[in-house]
């Protein structure tokens, strides 16, 4: 699997999953410069983590006007595989990739916590390597990660198997207790309509090697290569 | 050469000098130096210069005493921060800073440029920095700026660390009335580099480029520096302008394009500009050159029309930094500056004439000798009287009002020993996925990046310790972050200081710094443990009323295979727990005693340094081999407090029992030193080991079940005490709903 990682200025994520990657892969992933806007031929492409380019006016929308969003989102379109993390979610939702709208969390504050989550549909290349129903624990680092869509786009997406992963209790149940940020439906993870793209809150790559004290994250990328190789 | 004419300057005479800070004799001091009386300019950058804060004119003689050297000592204090060698080339770079006063004016602004500038001091050396930490001192939970003051400071230092990207991995928060109107922001970073690509701020070459780069300058923070050099009062909220305004994204920018600038081989010398901006940055390049600078103040990129070169050179506008290079070099910089849409300006020139002079719209307006204006700062040695000593509190002064396990269930539920996840989830812990352990241990580990060593990080102070014998204080805010250290199995290597105290002119304060010192300097000596950078934030009174004594500690420790880091949490059910090291059950000025008797009296329990060596080099040994389990330092609350911790963070109960002839509140809850816990499956392989190296072992009790039970009938479910544990300080942030019962 080739793989790049799009690099923002105030990208803070990408070294991470590109380490992440190269653990998974065994090659370095291309790391693409925001202004760049030729991407080189991958199977996968990575909108990482971070602040993009500061994001003092919404997470992500500056980022998404960017010449290398025009590129993604091109890809994207001819179906070449795109993850947003974090940042990248909200990046991806500004692109229109992914619909609704990450807002700042019920709380009001930056919230970093391992969350418990519950994989929503086992049926595409990003999730190939969990079960569905499987209860997972990722680390969430955001102040804007509650997820918002509209009454009609949440019935398409809940009706088109959209969500990925949803924010749970420790026993596998949705309520307000589990949910950190208040996000509608408990949406931690999103997928387009084809399961070609998608976007999450928490970070796999924070919880992909013994060190980390949690390796819920590694079958992610490992999935990732397995059904992209 | 004198200055030439500022027909728009006001006029220098000793009333206007004082207004700036500058007493009578240091005025008549200036003019000795200059031998004319001074621009308006030149007593702008001779009141900063002068100032507390920026000449450590009331600590020097006394910082002198500490010990700083030691044969992984690359770097002692004097450069922008400290720096340790770690091995296979790389070196560890770090400091602590206060910004203390702005803190309290604008907490969010504060405590955010407080996170800017320390990050900016570790990475003008070189180093990427890959850990924050804190220290944190509030007033009263329930005095009404409390909550706010908190609810700015935490999400101003999560605002900038979060953005740019270093994980904030520790810390520590106190709450004392002694900082209703001072609160105390301490930061830390810790940053890693090559041992041969360390830069410094010397700077050489005559005819060298000097070039600014990072953001424009405005009016902000103008004369920070001499704000902090002086007590607060009812009127300091009109100081808010002096306060900066960060922007971590630019600070993103400018550590990027720094350590891609120094990727080549460009740099001749860098320094960041902090407290007092250009003028000390500039100051100190040259003075530490021995060389001359002269600037065009023109050339520096500004944000705002009309600044004065008064202003220009006061500005403490943040994420910006002052580098020399070698010549020929500007175009390959600013290629790297204009990549980062950062700005590079070439602002002046390095000069055989051991003299600053600043120029702007064709006149000059400062020509000043560098060397006499650092050499010649004044520096006192101001009277001190000792603190008088207090007495033991013997342990029967002081008996349990009741079940152990409710006067626990009270400690761990209230203000100093409550839980601050409420905090630390607000700061992003994680990113760099090097983090090992972050809030919550006895020290935060982060691994050295692609290797298998790991970094161990501390931040202590015991500021009740400190007023009632500050010598004793001293020598156990550094025997703490020697121990917090040890008990995650790291090697202990050196420290960073941020010296927080009252007005240094009344003898009293000058005494409990002189103390702190004195201790601090007995404790490095004995556990070989250094003081490599600093900080000392004096004047830390309002109205009059000092703050506790606080020598807040950053301690920095190896371990050399991250997966042999230990952790508090019990592990499994059926693990033997031993104490290891003396317990006599010294009670005055615990936590104990002040919280359920309402005391906060007696002498702080004695530091035997000797012992604490032996002990942790004990406890090192055991967790290396991996005899032990789990491993928990005692500190505030004592001992039952800490099998509570460990229990807590395991998920798993214990039974403990209680020695005969002991006090049962002296042996749970005093405050003796040089202890720790440790759960092991072999107890009698560590008691073995214990005894070989002279060290007193007790086995206590044995890990299991949902409950902590005392003495064979007192128990306590551990969910219980969770509960409280976290329940207080997220009640008290949403508005004192369930205040503290003390």
């Amino acid at each position: 699997m080739k793989a790049a990682v799009i690099v923002f200025p105030g990208s803070n994520c990408d070294r991470d999953v590109s380490v992440a990657l190269e653990h998974a892969t065994g090659h370095k992933p291309a790391m693409v410069w925001h202004r760049d806007s030729d991407l080189p031929q991958v199977d996968l492409i990575v909108v990482p983590g971070g602040f993009s380019y500061g994001d003092y006016l919404r997470s992500g929308a500056m980022a998404a006007q960017s010449p290398v969003m025009r590129e993604v989102v091109a890809r994207a379109k001819s179906g070449t595989r795109v993850l947003g993390i974090c940042n990248g979610f909200q990046i991806l939702t500004e692109a229109k990739l992914l619909p609704g709208a990450l807002m700042r969390n019920a709380g009001l504050k930056f919230l970093c916590r391992t969350v418990d989550l519950r994989v929503e549909n086992a049926d595409s290349a990003f999730t190939a390597g969990y079960a569905k129903d499987q209860l997972i624990r990722l680390p969430v680092a955001h102040h804007d990660g509650n997820y918002f869509a509209d009454a009609d786009t949440l019935a398409r997406i809940e009706d088109n198997g959209m969500v990925a992963f949803r924010y749970v209790t420790p026993d596998g149940a949705i309520d307000a207790s589990g949910n950190p940020n208040g996000s509608a439906n408990a949406v931690a993870g999103l997928f387009n309509e084809g399961r070609t793209v998608l976007g999450l809150m928490p970070h796999p790559e924070r919880a992909a090697e013994p060190l980390h004290g949690n390796t819920d994250g590694k079958p992610l990328l490992d999935g990732l290569v397995e059904a992209l190789s | 050469m004198t200055t030439t004419h500022q027909s728009k300057e006001p006029a220098v005479t000793p009333e206007l000098a004082a207004e700036y800070g500058l007493s009578l004799e240091e005025y008549q001091r200036m003019l000795d130096i200059t031998q004319r009386t001074p621009s308006f300019t030149e007593l702008g950058i001779f009141s900063v210069m002068w100032s507390e804060h920026c000449s450590y004119k009331s600590s020097r003689v006394w910082l002198k005493k500490l010990p700083t050297k030691a044969p992984h000592v690359i770097c002692g204090p004097g450069e922008n921060a400290g720096v340790i060698d770690i091995g296979d080339g790389q070196a560890a770079i770090f400091k602590m800073e206060s910004h203390n006063h702005p803190s309290f004016i604008e907490p969010y602004q504060g405590a955010a440029t407080g996170v800017g500038g320390i990050l900016r001091d570790v990475f003008t050396m070189g180093a990427r920095p890959i850990a924050n930490m804190n220290a944190l001192r509030f007033g009263s939970p329930d005095h009404p700026k409390t909550r706010h003051l908190i609810s700015g400071v935490v999400a101003g230092i999560g605002g900038y660390g979060n953005c740019v990207g270093v994980p904030t991995v520790g810390g520590e928060t106190n709450f004392h009335p002694s900082y209703n109107g001072n609160i105390l922001v301490n930061a830390m970073t810790v940053g890693l580099a090559d041992t041969d690509k360390i830069f410094y701020s010397a700077a050489a070459g005559v005819g060298n480029p000097v070039v600014y780069v990072g953001s424009k300058t405005g009016r902000d923070g103008i004369h920070g520096a001499t704000m902090a050099s002086t007590e607060f009062t009812e009127d300091s909220e009109e100081k808010r302008p002096t306060v900066q305004v960060g922007d971590p994204f630019t600070e993103k920018l400018l550590i990027e394009a720094c350590l891609e600038l120094m990727a080549t081989d460009a740099i001749v010398a860098i320094q960041d500009m902090g407290a007092a901006g250009l003028t000390s940055s500039s100051v100190e390049m040259a003075d530490k050159g021995g060389l001359g600078i002269e600037l065009d103040l023109d050339a520096v990129p500004q944000r705002e029309t009309g600044m004065s070169p008064y202003e220009i050179m006061l500005s403490e506008s943040q994420e910006r930094m002052l580098i020399v290079l070698k010549p020929g070099r500007e175009d390959l910089a600013k290629a790297i500056f204009d990549k980062w849409e950062l700005d590079f300006a070439v602002i002046g020139r390095v000069t055989d004439t051991g003299r600053l002079v600043l120029k702007m719209h064709g006149e000059t307006y400062c020509d000043l000798e560098v060397g006499p204006l650092v050499d010649r700062a004044p520096v006192y040695e101001r009277p001190w009287e000792p603190t008088p000593p207090q007495a033991d509190i013997p342990a029967s002064e002081a008996p349990l009002p009741g079940p152990a396990t409710e006067v626990l269930h009270r400690l761990i539920g209230g203000p100093d020993l409550a839980s601050r996840r409420w905090i630390w989830e607000q700061y992003d812990s994680q990113v760099g996925a090097d983090t090992v352990a972050a809030s919550g241990g006895d020290a935060a580990v982060v691994r050295v990046h692609g290797t298998n060593k790991a970094l161990a990080i501390t931040t202590d102070c015991t500021p009740r310790y400190c007023f009632a014998d500050p010598v004793r204080g001293g020598a156990q805010a550094v025997a703490e972050a020697w121990r917090n250290l040890t008990a995650v199995g790291a090697t202990p290597l050196a420290i960073t200081d941020n010296m927080n105290f009252g007005n240094p002119q009344k003898p009293r304060i000058m005494g409990q710094f002189a103390g702190c010192i004195q201790g601090m300097a007995e404790a490095c000596t004995t556990l070989e443990f250094p003081v490599v950078s600093g900080n000392v934030s004096l004047y830390n009174e309002t109205n009059g009323e000092g703050i506790l004594p606080t020598p807040a500690i950053g301690g920095v420790g190896i371990l050399p295979d991250a997966s042999l880091a230990a952790s508090v949490a019990f592990k499994a059910a059926g693990e033997a727990i031993l104490l290891i090291g003396d317990t006599v059950g010294h009670v005055g000025q615990s936590l104990y005693l002040r919280e359920i008797h309402g005391r906060e009296a007696g002498s702080p329990p004695p530091v035997d340094l000797a012992a604490e060596r032996r002990n942790g080099d004990l406890v090192r040994g055991l967790i290396r081999d991996r005899a032990v389990t789990a491993c928990h330092d005692l500190s505030d609350g004592g001992l039952l407090v800490a099998v509570a911790e460990m229990a807590m963070a395991g998920r798993i109960g214990a039974d403990i029992d209680l020695p005969a002839g002991l006090d049962a509140a002296g042996f749970l809850f005093g405050e003796d030193q040089a202890r720790y816990l440790v759960t092991a499956t072999d107890a009698d392989a560590v008691i073995e080991r214990a005894r070989v190296a002279s060290v007193p072992v007790l086995r206590l009790g044995t890990t299991g079940g949902t409950s902590l039970t005392v003495g064979g009938t007192d128990a306590i479910s551990v969910d219980g005490l969770r509960t409280a544990h976290e329940a207080w300080l997220p009640a008290v942030m949403a508005g004192g709903a369930d205040q503290p019962t003390s």
